[in-house]
């Protein structure tokens, strides 16, 4: 049932280079990736993902060019992986089956394939493409509060029949409460042949909670990343994961004392801002909006002299799914209209 | 003469085409050829009076004399098994997957360069829908370093064909903005949203404007061409009007200093499917006015 190993209570996927890159707007550069992934290996982090935020393919006027090529970041990660699986990221739609053939020559071991929560007949091709490089394969439900249980066990039988190793759902709004995800949870571990995970963000406040629940309703995979660097308020911060996991007793295989090092003398310093709660990330939680829409939305509003909270509940209100990132500009020009008529 | 047209492919695609084609005086349509014998589409066919046979390609290479142009609604797949057989038997291929076999045709920039093409592909949705727009900039400005386009659909209106391959579509997309738009880069972007009521078919073009770029010049070639397609998909409009934002961009055609961005909106016409399936309906409408366009070629051409 569980593909972690006998020693571990679950598989701790780090995301920190992946999801963690919205936050610094894409500009890892190599010896940022070489510093991070050496000091999560030694900590002994089973997983390290690495690519664009927005997956391979990412870099673009809509979700923002990578300083470095992604590519570039892939192979030194892979050099520096030591006894850690590399993995990435890839969201059909943005990414090409083509980049997982590049990735895995680099030494990518594991392919995470993103859709909506109710689109994953879109990730077939690339699942199998997966599979058949011999990588192992994750379908990754984004947006699942935006979907019922009953409505995600669909989805994820979907992308079990196609061959994937394990299937994640995603809080990328950080909307869920705790008894949100034990709900989805409960239905797809009983669902599903294959082992489950759960990607939190902290939009409310919930991530470490939620990934605490997840694993006690039988989730075998948690993501989490380095000083909860990531879209919106953040994710679930990795060494606090790991510090919480070992007071209820549940074995990680990571040394939290060490995850907190590389929090600290790592990954804060490069950090632009830390990741705290504020209005515009509370709102993404509570309106439901994809959180890497965060920083554009805040760039929108200095462009066009609106509101960013205002951005964000429009968008929310229009239900938007990760992608749509341009629809930020559309929302920030419309309601610069509405402002300029109302003559404010 | 009207040229004799089969519709290959009974789903949304070929359902629609069939109902803009019935009004048509330039093709006369013959048959839409299905696989599955109980479709929707091949009974609308059947109480339109028309020939609906559901043995697919095979049926229209059977009756290749009576035939003179083939619509191609199918797959990619479907398409490449079949491309040389319909050029072997003298038939016009109107290619709405994307195979990409034939040169590639967006009416408003090349529809006459390809008019005696035995194969004419047309691209995809969201390179109907944006092609036009990075061609209408390119020829604003000296140069186009980058180009990129950002499709979303509403989910029920993205088919099977779109999701078992979604590779196809970003790849000829793409190729498309570089090919016909101009651009010397580009990336294409496709996404589908689930929500209720279904959203209108959005997209966006985003251009990498190089250092003195007359901004007003690449303004005013947007609005021109934004009618241009207008004439033939009556629902293409702006949603708002075109903008341009300041960087630095770097792209990876250079970095530039500004960048456009386009926000449009498709509205099908409603011919078969609902008023929010824009993408199903730009590619059809693109197609007819190729296929009329070829056919008014030949009847200008004594055979």
């Amino acid at each position: 049932m569980s593909a972690t190993t006998n020693s571990v209570d679950y598989r701790l996927i780090d995301s920190t280079l992946r999801d963690g890159s919205h936050a610094i707007s894409h500009q890892y550069d190599a010896d940022e990736v070489i510093a991070i992934v050496r000091g999560l290996s030694s900590a002994g982090v089973q997983v390290i993902e690495i690519a664009h935020g927005d997956g391979l393919g990412g870099s673009s006027f809509n979700y923002g060019f990578s300083k470095v090529d992604e590519k570039e970041l892939i192979a030194r990660a892979c050099e520096e992986a030591g006894d850690s699986t590399i993995a990435c990221l890839l969201v059909p739609g943005i990414g090409l089956a083509d980049d997982l053939k590049d990735v895995h020559e680099l030494g990518v071991g594991m392919a995470r394939i993103a859709t909506h929560c109710t689109e994953a007949d879109i990730s077939e091709q690339h699942i199998q493409t997966a599979k058949k490089l011999g990588m192992e394969a994750i379908g990754f439900l984004m947006m699942a509060h935006m979907n019922s249980p009953e409505g995600l066990v669909e989805q994820a039988l979907l992308m079990q029949s196609y061959g994937a190793d394990t299937i994640y759902i995603a809080d990328s709004a950080g909307a869920m409460t705790t008894e949100d995800v034990r709900r989805r949870v409960n239905a797809l571990v009983d669902a599903l042949d294959i082992p489950l995970g759960v990607h939190a963000h902290n939009n409310l406040a919930m991530a470490v909670s939620n990934s605490i629940a997840a694993y006690e309703e039988g989730a075998a995979n948690l993501d989490g990343t380095s000083a909860g660097l990531g879209a919106g308020a953040g994710n679930c911060p990795t060494e606090i994961l790991a510090a919480v996991s070992n007071k209820y007793g549940i074995e990680t295989g990571v040394d939290a004392l060490k995850l907190m090092d590389v929090a600290e003398e790592v990954v804060r310093p490069i950090m632009p801002r830390q990741q705290v709660i504020d209005r515009a990330g509370l709102i993404l939680g509570y309106a439901g909006v994809y959180g890497s829409f965060l920083l554009h939305a805040q760039k929108a509003a200095e462009r066009y002299n609106v509101p960013q909270a205002e951005i964000l509940m429009e968008l929310g209100r229009r239900q938007v799914v990760g992608g749509q990132e341009d629809m930020i500009i559309d929302v920030a020009l419309e309601l610069a209209r509405k402002h300029a008529e109302a003559g404010e | 003469m009207p040229q004799r047209c089969a519709i290959i492919g009974s789903g949304n695609i070929g359902t629609d085409l069939m109902y803009k084609m019935l009004r048509s005086d330039s093709l006369e349509l013959v048959a839409l050829v299905g696989i599955d014998p109980d479709s929707d589409g091949l009974a609308r066919a059947r109480k339109e009076g028309l020939e609906a046979p559901h043995t697919g390609p095979e049926w229209v290479l059977e009756n290749a004399d009576d035939i003179d142009m083939i619509f191609d609604a199918t797959s990619a797949y479907v398409h490449v098994r079949y491309y040389k057989q319909y050029a072997e038997a003298g038939i016009t291929a109107i290619d709405l997957t994307p195979a990409a076999r034939g040169p590639k045709v967006i009416p408003p920039v090349n529809l006459y360069e390809h008019l005696d093409a035995p194969n004419i592909n047309m691209v995809t949705c969201g390179g109907q829908a944006t092609t036009p727009m990075v061609y209408a900039i390119r020829r604003a400005i000296d140069s186009l370093p980058y180009a990129e386009m950002v499709s979303t659909v509403s989910s029920s209106s993205a088919g099977p064909g779109t999701r078992q391959n979604i590779d196809e579509f970003t790849k000829t997309t793409s190729t498309a903005l570089r090919e016909i738009g101009g651009a010397e880069q580009s990336k294409a972007i496709i996404v589908l949203n689930p929500a209720e009521p279904p959203i209108l078919m959005r997209n966006t073009v985003f251009a990498g404007l190089p250092e003195g770029s007359d901004h007003q010049a690449v303004l005013d070639s947007i609005h021109e061409m934004v009618d241009e397609v207008a004439k033939y998909v009556p629902g293409y409009r702006l949603k708002n009007p075109p903008v341009v934002e300041v960087g630095p961009f770097h792209t990876p055609g250079g970095e530039v200093p500004h960048r456009a961005v386009v926000l449009l909106e498709v509205q099908g016409a409603g011919d078969y499917l609902p008023t929010f399936a824009g993408n199903l309906d730009i590619m059809t409408a693109a197609a007819m006015r190729v296929g009329e366009a070829v056919a008014n070629a030949k009847s200008e051409v004594p055979a």
